[in-house]
């Protein structure tokens, strides 16, 4: 089917093995000697000033080592949010405070000889609060009057609009043509809000971070983490430690997907570690993972189309509020990304506005999650196309095949509006999304199911469809890059910051290489993420991995059969252009000849002209070629209890040429998955006074294998040419369809319009009988 | 306290406190491959079988399995020899960050045990104690059945 041997083939995943016998090891099974255990004291309450701890009594506990808190720890402005350098999220957080701004912020820390020991201390140490007023509405947030939560002292190390005073922890505006006139030419204009909930990333393995010193006396830290060298960098910034000193390892990962781009606990083991100079252990407990790690931003979106009765979009606005909680990670770049991932979908307005604000406020803290603000925003984009196309009564399928931005266009959003800055021009070199849509269409039976709403008993069906677009990395900023030998038998070493995290990319940028040298996946050994042995890498997000790194190893294996060819081409007495690889050997197609690569290795490790073949390589890409996605629900309301059933679920991904197929398929499967259970399920409860009360697996639902539906995916292959064997990313796009989804399937069935997720049922029952359906 | 635990065909002797729960006995003496993922019986990454039966080792009190036969992933197949559901999680994609995979094949290594061709619906339910957020449980189910196949066929255990 294509020219390759390795790409495009659905090989192995070169961990799986090890991981499906237990034998890989995930960083809580690391074993350290003696180490202390270190357990946290958070704040009950949603805001308050900390004007006093005591811990002497906790301190003569016998087994306490130590109590860390704002009296002894040295306080560092930064952000937890690990993304590049200078961080485009405020610099608002230090280890300890003496404020805390949500119920679950971190109060103190007590390093003790054993788990149990610590978490007892925790609970006798006494704080004296002063309590605050809480500010718990985003919408409130920029009021006179209201509640602040941090301090003028906050600043963001790059310049751009922060106004902690105002409690405004970014914000972004961007506009081209001229509103008035779009409004002027509009025959009709639909304005509505779409709210997108807080939402947890349910990695199943809880965040942990260990450290020690090695033999050395140098810092090692192993930590899951999607980031290593940030977590190296903002380890050596918070506890003014030297960089060289540090060491961060990657081991395998259980899943992160944001999650852990967070660099929140690697200081606090390392702390412990420097001061008492023994190693440290920090495993989060589930409930701690729900409360004070990290969540998806919510997201208010309001949107305003102005609607021509032939179907344009004379003037599109949107207005966005991201609630970013007590701290700003991300608030800048998700904010941006709400707008920069979905408006260029799009491309035909001409008059178009966006300002988006992240406010903070006493409640879980944000951060990176999978889809990274487009989630949010396509649900909103979404269902704003089916509310045009409904009241033109055309069909929304042909009518974004219409106006979606093609092969060869652009957008004015690529260039205006970036990750927190401007952004980079390009244009669409590979779109495939009206196959994506066509075959989608015609696995959920489209043109036969909609409008028809099906019915047995109380039960009706309907069919809803979203598109999305994402991005491939952030062009010019991220970086990535790879190191490679050989070895006697002709196999290779590759060396990669690149971060696995449960994706397969070990297994996908190896692909790459074998690719490339026309040897056999068992021929690549892979190292990844380790800060002292791989070269850098930004890390596992932004859907960076296959497209830049990727590009990285390509370049990489590119120069090492530059040198095995000069090499086989003199033993071979050959002309180096008339040689290729294949099957493991240097073949000279003119003269017939050919060299196996062991030979080849051996010539250049022992025999004459000694070298060590190998070579590094670094990439950046110039722009960030969206893949493209469209998915289709098709669902059952119970008009009696509300209840909504997902009976089949499609997605049709374009995503370039699929490096691993099955490994793409997985990534759009769990995407999906995990963004139904966000629509239907997932959400998060609040007491009156900011606590949130469903803080573990028994009430904070997500699906299992019971609850899935009749699913297909199609990967629809595109050629992408800047990517590496034209691949782009594949990691994120796909959870951004199932909640527009869903809510247009639902509002096919029973003609309800659902602003606000998850959809519960006695929402969707409100919803019904507030509108007369039942 | 102090018990003789065989695990994985290996007779053990253990040293706990009263209120230990299996999960922690069994990580603290190497058996890492039992997985911590919510400490609530809810996510399913630390399931063993105790004497033949799969249950999550979080909720069980070491004191009360002494004497009981374990069985963790690794007492299923290794590394050189994998089982035939090990092999099937592999070939199908069914490992992606692979924390809950030894809980997903101790469910299906039961399951299979005691049903050698179970339809989409009993394995969807013989799964429904165990959390995976990678996979969307696709091509875990069909890994179930890959190896409902091969053991079908006869292929060896």
């Amino acid at each position: 089917m294509n020219k390759y041997t390795i790409i495009g083939k659905s090989k192995e995943k070169i961990d799986s093995l090890s991981l499906a016998t237990g034998c890989s090891r995930f960083v809580e099974d690391f074993e350290v000697k003696n180490p202390l255990y270190l357990a946290f004291l958070y704040s009950p309450h949603a805001h308050a000033e900390i004007l006093d701890i005591d811990d002497q009594d906790v301190r003569n506990i016998t087994g306490v080592l130590d109590v860390f808190h704002y009296q002894n720890v040295k306080p560092v402005l930064h952000t937890t949010a690990g993304q590049g350098f200078p961080e485009p999220s405020p610099y608002d957080t230090v280890l300890f405070d003496k404020k805390v701004r949500y119920v679950g912020d971190r109060v103190a820390v007590v390093a003790a000889e054993s788990l149990a020991i610590a978490a007892d201390a925790t609970k006798l140490i006494k704080v004296d609060y002063k309590i605050l007023e809480p500010l718990f509405d985003p919408e409130k947030a920029m009021q006179k009057g209201a509640p602040i939560l941090h301090g003028k002292e906050r600043y963001t190390p790059i310049p751009v609009k922060y106004e902690p005073e105002h409690n405004l922890a970014a914000e972004v505006e961007i506009g081209f043509g001229n509103m008035k006139n779009g409004e002027a030419e509009a025959d009709f204009i639909i304005d509505e809000t779409y709210h997108a909930h807080y939402g947890s990333h349910c990695a199943i393995e809880p965040h942990a971070a260990l450290s020690f010193f090695d033999e050395m006396g140098r810092l090692v830290i192993i930590c899951t983490t999607q980031v290593p060298f940030h977590v190296r960098r903002i380890v050596s910034r918070v506890l003014e430690y030297p960089l060289a000193k540090i060491r961060v390892i990657k081991p395998r990962i259980g899943g992160g997907f944001g999650s852990k781009q967070e660099v929140f606990l690697e200081p606090v083991a390392a702390l412990a570690t420097i001061r008492h100079k023994r190693p440290a252990k920090i495993v989060l407990s589930r409930k701690e993972v729900f409360q004070s790690s990290r969540t998806r931003h919510p997201i208010r979106v309001r949107l305003r189309t102005g609607v021509k009765s032939n179907g344009e979009i004379t003037f599109l606005e949107m207005d966005s509020l991201l609630n970013s909680g007590a701290y700003g990670t991300h608030a800048l770049t998700v904010l941006s990304n709400n707008g920069a991932k979905v408006l260029p979908l799009f491309n035909k307005i001409k008059n178009l506005h966006f300002i988006g604000r992240s406010v903070y406020t006493n409640l879980p803290v944000g951060g990176a999650y999978r889809g990274y603000g487009a989630t949010q925003g396509y649900f909103a984009l979404n269902q704003q196309l089916d509310i045009i196309t409904r009241k033109l009564d055309i069909d929304l399928l042909d009518y974004i095949k219409k106006n979606h931005i093609r092969e060869g266009e652009t957008s004015q959003v690529f260039k205006a509006l970036g990750e927190g800055t401007e952004g980079v021009i390009q244009h669409i070199n590979s779109c495939k999304l009206d196959e994506c849509i066509d075959l989608g269409a015609k696995e959920i039976g489209w043109y036969e199911k909609r409008d028809q709403r099906l019915s047995d008993g109380d039960k009706v069906r309907g069919v809803g469809v979203s598109v999305a677009m994402q991005g491939s990395g952030i062009p010019l900023v991220d970086m990535a890059a790879a190191y490679m030998k050989m070895n006697d038998d002709g196999s290779f070493n590759l060396d990669i910051g690149a971060t696995d995290i449960g994706t397969g990319s070990d297994t996908v940028l190896a692909q790459i290489a074998a690719e490339v040298l026309g040897v056999s996946l068992n021929k690549m050994i892979v190292l990844s993420s380790d800060t002292d042995r791989t070269p850098f890498d930004v890390g596992a997000y932004a859907s960076s991995t296959t497209y830049i790194s990727g590009a990285a190893v390509k370049k990489c294996a590119e120069k090492i059969k530059e040198q095995i060819l000069s090499v086989a081409a003199k033993i071979l007495k050959s002309e180096k252009n008339e040689l290729y690889l294949a099957e493991g050997k240097v073949i000279d197609s003119k003269q017939n000849t050919e060299l196996g690569l062991a030979e080849v290795a051996i010539h250049s490790l022992y025999t004459k002209d000694q070298f060590q073949i190998q070579a590094n390589a670094s990439h950046v890409a110039e722009q960030s070629p969206p893949p493209f996605i469209a998915q289709f629900a098709e669902v059952e309301v119970d008009k009696k209890t509300g209840k909504v059933r997902i009976i089949k679920f499609v997605s049709a991904v374009d995503c370039g040429q699929a490096i691993n197929p099955k490994l793409a398929e997985g990534q759009i499967e769990g995407a999906a998955v995990n963004g139904i259970c966000y629509a239907l399920i997932e959400q998060y409860k609040f007491s009156s006074s900011g606590n949130l009360l469903n803080k573990s697996f028994r009430d904070y639902k997500i699906w299992t294998a019971a609850d899935l539906p009749e699913f297909k995916t199609f990967i629809v292959e595109s050629h992408e040419k800047s990517g590496p064997f034209g691949a782009k990313s594949v990691g994120e796009i796909g959870i951004n369809g199932p909640m527009p989804a869903i809510a247009n399937a639902i509002y096919d069935a029973v003609g309800i319009r659902l602003f606000e997720a998850p959809f519960t049922p006695e929402k969707v029952y409100r919803e019904m009988k507030r509108a007369g359906k039942v | 306290m102090e018990g003789v635990f065989t695990v994985n065909r290996k007779n053990r002797k253990f040293t706990f406190t009263p209120d230990e729960r299996l999960l922690f006995t069994l990580r603290e003496n190497g058996y890492t491959e039992v997985k911590t993922g919510c400490q609530e019986g809810e996510c399913g990454a630390c399931l063993i079988l105790l004497d033949d039966k799969p249950v999550n080792s979080c909720q069980v009190l070491t004191a009360s399995a002494i004497g009981k036969n374990i069985k963790t992933v690794k007492g299923i197949g290794d590394l050189h020899s994998p089982h035939i559901v090990q092999r099937a999680f592999v070939e199908t994609g069914a490992v992606q960050c692979g924390f809950c995979t030894p809980g997903m094949i101790i469910a299906t290594y039961a399951l299979l045990r005691d049903n050698p061709d179970p339809s989409e619906e009993e394995i969807k339910n013989a799964l429904d104690g165990n959390l995976c957020r990678c996979t969307g449980y696709v091509k875990i189910i069909e890994a179930v059945q890959l190896a409902a196949e091969r053991i079908k066929n006869g292929e060896l255990e």
